[in-house]
């Protein structure tokens, strides 16, 4: 019998699919935008530019046309209702839009050398970087990742204890509240300096100072969360028997974590300032530290390729919170978008 | 033996509520504002006592005192003979919104009681009993911001009603819901206090509302409140909405509060 539904079923995708073949218009015009890029980086010879010449330019004009064909192939074969191919097509613009981009940016550079050349490196240039010193980039964000850990985890552990425990107790609250608004709005990188001789190595610098950026956030939105929660919710809980750490950990905890949430989303963002800033000044390892390294050697492709891992590696950590999220709080989907 | 004891549910009976001389007002800003002015009132074990009187007058701070969330300023309550000094599982109220959790389920709303006595590993099916009575029991798991206004109001009910309430504290618990939702739960409500005989005491300001459930209506009079008449409504239930001795009761109650000009 399954047999039977396979043959069936691939004799309606069949038909379906050659009653709704359709050309994809936007990807064959990315395509031949792609070949475009892919032609001018082989034909048109680099500019001499004093030092050397550019390497990899035809890995990277082969690359462009291997793109381009790749991207006719998807458009002409009308599988357009393959889910990676309804996501390809989605892109179509964005493609379109990289290729103009791209082939400014190479003739700009590689062909005309009209941005002075060693601080505007052409596309090929990053393929170096990455194939050459894939390895200390590599292990510059895995130290980069370890330290942000490190320092995000607890300060947003500490910042989530002290909102709670301040958005519940008065007491506290009246102790802890003037030194979260003295302290608080100080940026932690103000306190790098001082940190670095307080602290026994630069590194555990970093970690609290991270941890001091997530904090703050963390622990004005979980109090304001806690305190903010409907009086009536306690009400309910209280005629039913509940007791005091029944509102807190199963009443104000869950009521506030959607603004937990967006605690952790600001923490986020700040940590990640201060881990290039301490990188940069003290901590002689990580993207921060590489970033700067690379700059002193005035080796700018290093840094472009660099920025590029930061960019990516920063932006998926926070598409993972926003993933965990809307694991935990499948009830209120889209407060903040990401 | 032991087991069969252990399983069957628990005998709901009502306890008798006593309000002795209670006066209570509001601080606001350093002033004494009066709500309840000499309150007393006797409800027997098992009755279904309305509480009717204008907007803003007190009758849910009166309710507040009862459920024991917060304590009057002078004067005792006491649930069968004993002082009602804190909250307590045998007396719930079910408010004017739902409350529900939006972060929890449906089922896990109606939960909330025998979870927070530690109750629900071992009587959960408690939960599924009181989602049936509600008619609930396909909604288990949805979350309180799929249900509809009247949904979400039954869904309160069966959290309150799984901890088999022996005085269920209604305020206002149909006031937000549209007029045909309201009609079909005032019916569903009455049947409930007829099955489970639970004391049911009702706040409302809608004159038909209260004389369709109650057996009994107590006119209260702008704030502070006062006892200002007693409504005895010995129809037998179930009643009928165009019963015309309904009408002669509406007609002195709206005389009682004043608002008989236009009959």
């Amino acid at each position: 019998m399954s047999s039977a539904e396979v043959l069936s079923a691939a004799a309606a995708g069949g038909d379906a699919g050659t009653r709704s073949w359709r050309l994809w218009k936007t990807g064959a015009a990315a395509a031949a935008l792609w070949a475009a890029v892919g032609g001018v980086t082989l034909a048109w010879p680099n500019v001499e530019v004093g030092f050397s010449s550019w390497g990899y330019t035809r890995e990277f004009g082969a690359a462009a046309l291997a793109f381009a064909a790749l991207l006719l192939l998807v458009a002409v074969s009308g599988a357009g209702r393959l889910r990676p191919v309804r996501a390809l097509h989605r892109a179509g613009p964005w493609l379109l839009a990289l290729a103009v981009a791209v082939g400014a940016w190479e003739i700009a550079t590689a062909k005309l050398a009209l941005l002075p050349s060693p601080f505007f490196a052409p596309p090929q240039s990053l393929i170096e970087v990455y194939a050459s010193d894939y390895r200390r980039l590599a292990d510059s964000l895995a130290n980069s990742l370890w330290l942000l850990a490190n320092g995000f985890l607890l300060g947003a552990a500490a910042g989530f204890l002290t909102g709670v425990a301040i958005g519940w107790s008065r007491g506290l609250g009246y102790w802890v509240h003037p030194v979260l608004r003295f302290l608080g709005p100080v940026p932690s990188t103000a306190l790098l300096p001082m940190a670095f001789f307080f602290f026994p190595s630069s590194w555990s610098a970093a970690v609290f100072l991270i941890a001091l950026a997530t904090w703050f956030p963390v622990t004005v939105l979980t109090w304001s969360g806690v305190a903010g929660v409907n009086r009536a919710y306690y009400d309910v809980a209280r005629t039913m028997g509940a007791s005091e750490w029944f509102l807190v950990l199963r009443v104000a905890i869950p009521a506030a974590l959607p603004q937990v949430f967006v605690g952790l989303f600001m923490g986020l963002g700040a940590s990640f300032s201060v881990l290039v800033a301490a990188e940069m000044m003290g901590v002689k390892s990580g993207l921060g530290w590489y970033l700067s390294w690379a700059q002193g050697w005035a080796s700018y492709a290093n840094m472009y390729g660099a920025l590029i891992v930061m960019a990516l590696v920063f932006s998926g950590l926070i598409t993972l919170l926003f993933l965990g999220r809307d694991r935990l709080l499948a009830w209120q989907k889209g407060v903040v978008k990401w | 033996m032991v087991a069969a004891a252990v399983l069957e549910k628990p005998e709901t009976r009502g306890a008798a509520l006593a309000v002795r001389g209670v006066n209570h007002h509001f601080d606001l800003d350093g002033a004494a504002l009066p709500v309840l002015d000499g309150i007393d009132l006797d409800v027997k074990a098992g009755e279904f006592v309305a509480l009717l009187g204008p907007s803003g007058c007190g009758k849910s701070t009166l309710l507040r005192l009862v459920a024991g969330l917060e304590p009057p300023a002078e004067g005792g309550l006491l649930a069968d003979g004993e002082p009602i000094v804190g909250p307590s599982p045998s007396r719930i109220v079910v408010f004017q919104d739902p409350t529900l959790y939006p972060w929890r389920t449906v089922w896990n709303n109606v939960a909330l009681g025998l979870q927070a006595r530690g109750l629900l590993k071992t009587q959960g099916s408690r939960v599924d009993d009181a989602l049936q009575r509600v008619g609930l029991k396909a909604f288990g798991q949805a979350y309180p911001h799929q249900l509809s206004g009247g949904m979400a109001q039954r869904a309160a009910l069966a959290r309150a009603l799984v901890n088999d309430p022996r005085i269920l504290i209604l305020d206002e618990p149909l006031g937000k819901l549209d007029s045909l939702t309201r009609i079909a739960m005032q019916s569903e409500l009455v049947e409930l206090w007829q099955r489970s005989g639970f004391t049911a005491l009702l706040v409302t300001h809608d004159v038909e509302e209260a004389l369709f459930m109650a057996s009994r209506i107590v006119v209260l009079s702008e704030r502070p409140a006062r006892i200002k008449a007693e409504i005895v409504n010995e129809l037998p239930y179930p009643r009928h909405r165009g019963d015309p001795r309904l009408a002669e009761l509406r007609h002195r109650a709206l005389a009682l509060l004043g608002l008989d000009a236009t009959w």
